[in-house]
């Protein structure tokens, strides 16, 4: 308990040089992959950034490209088939994309640390948890063996697993999953990183397991005064943690906005759906809200909006033209900060 | 573990009982062992009479088998053809094939594990499919073919090495046959190592340790090659017993005095004790080879626990 002292009284300056801009921007992202079957435009123009102690969610169903556009921010995309054709994606004003391997490499764990969402294949198998979470000290800062056992099971009792000192010579199938879990999270936290990438870290696990591991990761994050960008596509995980969201859709974003408010007003029929489909108690009994249709196959994208064939406000303009992400206003025309929907008819959406 | 071990070591009780049972009477159908021992001429009938009983091959046949088991379990192999004791011949043979199953192991763990983790990690490139080829040539030409090629070629024509093995098998003169010996395992540890590799390259925990930010070398080595080394290492070890009981063609042709030589001798001159003597102690060492490739499997894979 010690150590939640210590660095809970230091939450720090991070960083030196760039202390104004966003940690991390992702600036007009491309990337497909070249697959038997054509080009699969997997991501396709995406704009985020994430501040220091800042929390952004990223929010989309399977193949809506949210794992993949952290996979290039973290730079560990399959490449080939992956490319990026166009992007830039700046860390603390640097562009990475313009990095050398070995540059990017440092970055990676030491900076910018990653969370996967199944923690059981995640890990390697043959490895103890202790190697495993020693090896970023060995690696990185050139501990000796036992010391890097003792920082493991030091990041072991941060995480708050039990007997960690017993256990750190355990292998990843003798825990349990909220467990695991909790030793992904130690892994990505062990070089005190600016930014942690959280990829559905809670969805292979139950609901009460699920709410420790995100208590977990928010109260560190408040800590280390890390930048987050939680990927997921639960509508109830977000709402706790999240200082901003962005609703992907088939590779792009389709709404942005401050965490209570999309859940109050969404401005895209997209997002409208995804609440919607939320199971209320107060509307037990009735038939949950499902959005119709298929995600679209990346392969051959609708033309226009992507959402169109699936929407339920869907006009011509809608097959023929692809919505810009614009600023959301208020009625009267005063702007809502951090908001903006990538639709046709956000007007109509949130005010109608 | 210790209980497994008791319990697997009692397994091979009736396995060894079975095998060389099975041994004993196919080399019984083979022939008439006194005819092999007058050579090509016809036996003099009273010499084999003789023979015959101070053999014990006027008894039944199992009653032949319990007097050799007994006789086995006193350290007594029985006489090879030529007056020499079995255990003599063993105690000469034994070491050369050794040497010479170790030469080829080495090969194909350096050659073929290499190969392996090179085309398995640049699939669909020229060098794996230059590679797979080679393989696919390896595994399909009989050894005997290689064998013989090899020793014409570097023995005859070139020169580079001696064509037949000096009766004493130093290391250096076991290297060609070494070689050819592993060449259709090397070939499948190539292809088991490639497929293995190039399965797990795409595991999430290979994902993990890219992302941790760990040095290529580390991520293969250290994540992917420990990973993805436990079949190959199951084949090898099975292996070894195949090697030293398949050593038969490579040793003929190099004129090697190993086991496959000496095993070779008994069945032309269908002697019995030679024959049953060899191959009973080649399946215990088949059956300890694979004894020790299962308890190897449970300190590779921390997941595989014995009870």
């Amino acid at each position: 308990m010690t150590i939640i002292d210590k660095t809970a009284d230091v939450p720090a300056p991070r960083g030196s040089n760039d202390e104004s801009g966003p940690l991390l921007e992702v600036r007009d992202l491309h990337v497909e992959f070249h697959t038997r079957d054509g080009v699969a435009k997997a991501v396709n123009g995406v704009n985020y950034s994430v501040s220091a102690g800042e929390t952004l969610a990223v929010l989309g169903e399977s193949g809506s490209g949210k794992s993949v556009t952290a996979q290039a921010v973290m730079g560990i995309l399959d490449m080939p088939p992956g490319r990026i054709p166009k992007g830039e994606i700046f860390f603390r004003g640097q562009d990475m994309l313009k990095m050398s391997n070995e540059e990017r490499r440092q970055i990676r764990g030491q900076k910018i640390a990653m969370i996967f969402q199944d923690a059981l294949s995640s890990l390697n198998p043959v490895l103890s948890v202790g190697y495993q979470l020693g090896e970023m000290f060995r690696v990185h800062q050139g501990l000796s063996k036992k010391d890097a056992k003792a920082k493991a099971i030091a990041l072991m009792d941060r995480v708050r697993i039990p007997a960690a000192k017993e256990r750190v010579n355990d292998y990843p199938h003798m825990f349990s999953g909220g467990m695991r879990q909790r030793i992904m999270i130690a892994m990505a936290l062990a070089l005190e990183p600016d930014l942690i990438i959280a990829d559905e870290p809670t969805t292979a696990l139950d609901v009460t397991v699920q709410a420790q591991v995100m208590d977990l990761l928010a109260e560190l994050q408040r800590d280390f005064n890390m930048g987050l960008i939680l990927i997921t596509h639960d509508l109830g995980v977000v709402a706790d943690v999240a200082d901003k969201i962005a609703v992907m859709y088939a590779g792009r974003i389709v709404e942005t906005a401050p965490v209570h408010e999309i859940y109050k007003r969404p401005a895209h029929p997209y997002t409208k759906g995804l609440l919607e489909s939320i199971p209320r108690l107060d509307q037990k009994g009735q038939e949950l809200y499902a959005i119709k249709g298929l995600p679209p196959n990346l392969l051959h994208v609708p033309s226009g909006c992507a959402f169109n064939p699936r929407c339920t406000m869907a006009q011509d303009i809608c097959r023929t033209e692809v919505p810009a992400l614009r600023p959301v206003t208020e009625q009267d025309g005063t702007e809502l900060v951090g908001r903006g929907s990538a639709c046709h008819f956000w007007k109509e959406t949130i005010h109608g | 573990m210790g209980r497994y071990v008791i319990r697997r070591l009692l397994q091979m009780i009736p396995v060894f009982f079975g095998t060389t049972l099975l041994i004993f009477l196919m080399v019984n159908v083979m022939g008439d062992p006194i005819a092999g021992l007058c050579g090509d001429r016809q036996c003099d009938p009273a010499t084999a009479a003789r023979l015959r009983t101070e053999f014990g091959l006027d008894k039944p046949v199992w009653q032949q088998y319990l007097t050799y088991m007994g006789n086995i379990f006193t350290g007594d192999f029985g006489t090879a053809f030529n007056g020499q004791k079995v255990t003599e011949l063993m105690a000469t043979a034994f070491p050369i094939t050794i040497r010479l199953t170790i030469v080829a192991i080495v090969f194909e763990i350096v050659i073929g594990i290499s190969l392996g983790v090179v085309t398995g990690l640049r699939r669909g490139r020229p060098v794996d499919t230059v590679v797979l080829i080679l393989t696919l040539v390896v595994i399909a030409v009989p050894t005997f073919v290689t064998g013989l090629l090899l020793q014409l070629l570097l023995g005859v024509e070139w020169g580079v090495i001696k064509p037949s093995v000096s009766s004493e098998a130093p290391v250096d003169e076991l290297i060609v046959p070494g070689l050819v010996l592993a060449s259709v395992s090397l070939a499948y540890v190539t292809r088991l190592t490639r497929t293995s590799i190039a399965e797990n390259a795409r595991a999430d925990y290979v994902r993990t340790a890219v992302a941790k930010g760990l040095p290529r070398r580390r991520v293969v080595v250290r994540h992917l090659l420990r990973n993805s080394l436990i079949p190959v290492i199951t084949f090898i070890g099975t292996d070894v017993g195949a090697l030293m009981g398949g050593a038969i063609v490579t040793e003929r042709i190099f004129n090697i005095h190993g086991v496959g030589y000496q095993l070779y001798q008994g069945i032309l001159r269908q002697n019995s004790q030679t024959v049953v003597g060899f191959v009973t102690v080649l399946v215990l060492v088949f059956l300890a080879a694979n004894l020790i490739v299962d308890l190897l499997y449970a300190v590779l894979d921390p997941r595989i626990r014995y009870a």
